[in-house]
């Protein structure tokens, strides 16, 4: 069984292969999770290292992209910094799957009333603008990575809820899920085996490009002081801390702004990518 | 042969914006072991319904499923389970009943896995026997459905119908989706399979020529109801009600010579929803008349020829 | 039967995937006469829709090719005329109508506009003039002209199909393919639609080429018949001769896998294996694999097409009858 499942992925890395953008941005997103894995090793000096005597430094050979108002090495800082960005986006956006798919896999799943309740929760739920959702989470748990994180994930529920259950009410007609009651499967097994697995491909489209919609959220709420704390380095609060000296020092600015728009743009890229590798199969 | 299957008066109803959707109405029928039952109608006409109200896979409104003898109707879950394994189903489109993520043995091993207490070598192995059974070469155990043709994913949904040894299975237009050459492969495969396994099948379709062939008796039916049921070669020989009738002619017959004068119907299937109390096929029907207005009641007009139409002697 | 319509010859049309070059269409010849109606018999697969789509040269390409070929209509090479040009020939002198008239109509636009932009398109006339027309061409199709400004949802399936074929028939084309029109249709609503194009034909005078999979429509509809098989036309003669003594053994197979209303036999004769892989082709016969007449020669040459009788064209070494 096993070489079959492989030659399933071949196929889809073949299909993924034709858009050299995708590739380019995998290439750049695997680069930058071992940026933030490798954090200790590459960066020159320890992100909280301080050289006051170094205070602004240009870039130079011994700090390659400068230093900020402490004299800390900022390509260290935006090394470690990869750490919580990723961290970020990708926790989040696993909590919010996992809520979102359970709940709009109940929703489609068996309807009638459990998905009316469900899904004008959340409508009222979405009726709140996440980003104010997230701030307001984030000042009630109080400001910390972790707390983002929370917020952030509880904040994307809606989209994953909405985009499951319509992939499921799709699924859910097939005969297969007949079948598979003929035969006394329960619910939960058709669900989990029959089910999720066909919705799959949209999901993980709309994963991989939220999790740079979450990095960027995260980038905010650091950047308005509710994310990660001085002195863990994190690209939005560098860009915050930054803000000030705009005119004199731009590049301090400049470098984390860059770090977000690259990892955000490679997840939408990606997620381009994935969508159209896994389309054709479903297709046919 | 002693009865295996008996329906009586089944109804189910679909509650829908309009009104009551009349999708199953009134149904009973007898079925012998080791027949075969064809159910005929157009679509919409609720025969799939039936089957699947048979089946427990939509729930009844009323009436009375009696299976081997004992009353089958309302199972709890337990008995449903064992029910389940006595009756299985094969269903129409074979790119839409089998888990495009599955491969043919997972799909195929699924029905002993859920039943449980087999080892996985035993599942395995009865595995393969059920693919040679229905004749699907060893080599493609591992394949997906996305790379098979019609006609084998057709057999796998065969296999997987007939892992737990059941006794009757509904055949949900099971040869409609495939080419003819395809088609006569998996109705000889189905009679083999009758033969071997004293099978009951009831055999849902809307191809008529298919039904003949394969079917002891035929039911015909019209928005929800019967209207006529008669052995095979009878209805063929001599259909009684109007609509039977004009649905005979219809069948285009790949023969040049004798051509028969196709009776055609005006109009087409009217809503299931609300119907009126009398015959449904009357806006139809050439020959409806004031006493169509009222019920009709199923009278048996010769022998196992029922016929649901007042005016059936007089025409 | 009047002068020759359309005419294809020796078209061949492949598809570049990926992975492997698919041979959908090879060599085949076929001649339209003015008001004939010719019926396109095979399998899934077999090349009979890729050969409708390549007349109208609305084969998406690529992924196809066109590798050789002429097909040539009213004395002009289709293949060879201007994007500019075929624009005045679809839906004005060949019309197609597909499959599923389900998705063949705009469902947020009225039936009867629908109908009048398709005349409009090809003539100069009034808005009020194709309107006029269309619903002259909805009553020809049996759908009262008062249905005009509805839409397509209020119309059941066969309703739709007859729409679909008014449309196709609005500007009076010379030549019309039906891709299979009834297949998605119930036996009594297809009985309607087969007997409303035989009136249709008679009035207009319209070439057909009628793809089916059905014999039977095939036998009521069909004025001559080639059985496409594999990408290839193994046998084509009129309908008479084609129903009277089929000669390819793969048209016999068809046949005998049919059920037969009036045989009180409890087994039908399929034809064993699946058509073959259309990116690797046998050298030989495409049917060799399959056929019970096979011998040596079979698997080493392709037969070639041979007149067996007057127009009855079969592409095989040991053609006849069944023994």
């Amino acid at each position: 069984m096993k070489p079959k499942k492989e030659s399933q992925l071949i196929e889809f890395w073949l299909q993924l292969r034709k858009n050299k953008l995708a590739v380019v941005a995998l290439v750049l997103l695997v680069l930058l999770v071992l940026v933030a894995i490798l954090a200790p090793v590459l960066a020159p000096y320890p992100y909280a290292e301080m050289h006051p005597e170094d205070s602004y430094a240009p870039s130079s050979s011994k700090y390659l992209l400068g230093s900020d108002k402490l004299g800390r090495d900022v390509l260290s800082r935006l090394l470690w910094g990869a750490r919580q960005s990723l961290e970020m986006g990708i926790i989040s956006v696993a909590i919010a799957a996992v809520v979102g798919i359970f709940l709009g896999a109940l929703a489609g799943y068996y309807g009638g009333w459990k998905d009316n309740l469900i899904m004008r929760f959340l409508d009222v739920y979405e009726s709140m603008p996440m980003m104010l959702l997230c701030i307001t989470l984030a000042a009630i748990l109080g400001p910390s990575l972790r707390n983002a994180i929370i917020a952030i994930g509880v904040g994307s529920v809606p989209g994953y809820a909405r985009l499951t259950r319509a992939t499921i009410l799709t699924v859910r007609e097939k005969e297969y899920i007949e079948a598979a009651r003929a035969i006394n499967s329960s619910d939960a097994i058709i669900i989990v085996k029959h089910v999720i697995p066909n919705c799959m491909a949209p999901l993980i489209v709309d994963i991989t490009m939220n999790v740079g919609n979450c990095i960027l959220a995260g980038a905010g709420l650091s950047y308005i002081g509710l994310g990660v704390q001085a002195p863990v380095p994190e690209w939005g609060a560098m860009i915050s801390e930054a803000r000030n000296i705009l005119r004199d020092h731009f590049s301090l600015s400049l470098y984390p702004g860059i770090c977000v728009m690259i990892s955000v743009l490679a997840c939408n890229l990606l997620g381009d990518g994935l969508r159209d590798a896994l389309d054709p199969r479903l297709k046919n | 042969m002693p009865v295996l299957l008996e329906a009586r008066d089944l109804k189910k109803y679909f509650k829908t914006g309009g009104g009551m959707l009349h999708a199953v109405d009134g149904i009973s029928f007898t079925l012998e072991r080791g027949k075969t039952l064809g159910v005929v109608g157009e679509s919409g006409c609720g025969k799939s319904t039936l089957g699947r109200v048979l089946l427990h896979l939509l729930e009844l409104t009323s009436g009375e499923i009696i299976f081997d003898g004992a009353d089958a109707t309302n199972p709890d879950k337990q008995e449903l389970h064992a029910l389940r394994e006595r009756m299985q189903v094969i269903f129409q489109d074979p790119f839409s009943s089998l888990n495009p993520r599955m491969s043919v043995s997972e799909a195929i091993m699924e029905p002993f896995k859920r039943r449980g207490g087999m080892t996985k070598a035993d599942m395995l192995s009865e595995t393969r026997i059920l693919m040679e059974t229905v004749g699907i070469a060893a080599r493609f155990e591992n394949s997906y459905p996305h790379e098979l043709d019609g006609g084998r994913r057709q057999r796998i949904g065969i296999a997987r119908a007939l892992a737990l040894k059941p006794d009757f299975i509904v055949c949900d237009e099971p040869v409609s989706a495939l080419d003819v050459s395809i088609q006569a492969q998996i109705i000889n495969l189905m009679l083999d399979l009758q033969e071997e396994r004293g099978l009951t099948y009831m055999f849902v379709t809307h191809d008529l020529s298919v039904v003949k062939y394969i079917s002891d008796d035929i039911m015909v039916m019209y928005l929800g109801q019967m209207v006529e049921k008669a052995p095979a070669n009878e209805l063929f020989r001599d259909p009684k009600h109007p609509y039977s009738k004009a649905l005979l002619s219809a069948i285009p017959v790949p023969n040049r010579k004798n051509r028969k004068k196709r009776i055609l119907l005006t109009g087409e299937i009217t809503s299931p929803v609300n119907p009126k109390p009398g015959c449904r096929f009357m806006a139809r029907c050439p020959n409806a008349s004031e006493e169509c207005n009222r019920p009709q009641e199923l009278v048996e007009c010769t022998p196992e020829h029922f016929v649901a139409c007042c005016k059936y002697d007089t025409l | 039967m009047g002068d020759v319509l359309l005419s294809i010859k020796n078209l061949s049309i492949e598809y570049h995937t990926d992975k492997a070059v698919v041979y959908a269409v090879n060599n085949i010849s076929l001649d339209v006469r003015h008001g004939e109606t010719i019926g396109l018999v095979g399998e899934t697969g077999a090349g009979k829709t890729t050969i409708a789509k390549s007349i109208l040269r609305v084969l998406p390409t690529p992924p196809a090719v066109v590798k050789s070929g002429e097909i040539f209509f009213d004395g002009d090479d289709l293949l060879k005329t201007s994007e500019h040009g075929m624009k005045k020939i679809r839906g004005n002198k060949i019309a197609m109508i597909f499959q599923d008239p389900m998705t063949a109509l705009n469902p947020i636009e009225r039936v009867g506009s629908q109908i009048a932009e398709a005349i409009k398109q090809h003539n100069k006339i009034s808005r009020a003039e194709a309107e006029r027309r269309a619903c002259d061409m909805l009553e020809m199709v049996g759908i009262p002209g008062g249905r005009f400004s509805e839409y397509p949802h209020q119309f059941s399936g066969g309703m739709k199909q007859r729409v679909v074929i008014a449309m196709a028939l609005a500007c009076k084309p010379e030549l019309l393919l039906a891709d299979e029109p009834t297949t998605a249709l119930d036996v009594t609503i297809q009985a309607q639609v087969l007997e409303m194009m035989h009136d249709l034909k008679e009035r207009l005078g319209t070439s057909v080429v009628m793809i089916t999979h059905d014999l039977g429509v095939v036998a009521d509809l069909c004025d001559s018949v080639a059985v496409v098989y594999a990408g290839e036309i193994v046998e084509q003669a009129s309908a008479d001769d084609m129903f009277e003594s089929p000669s390819h053994p793969y048209t016999i197979g068809l046949f005998g896998s049919l059920p037969q209303l009036d045989s009180t036999e409890r087994r039908l004769k399929p034809i064993k294996g699946l058509m073959p892989d259309p990116t690797n082709l046998p050298a030989g016969c495409r049917f060799c694999e399959r056929c019970p007449r096979a011998a040596g020669e079979c698997a080493q040459a392709a037969p070639e097409m041979r007149e067996t009788a007057p127009g009855h064209f079969v592409k095989c070494f040991y053609p006849g009858g069944e023994e």
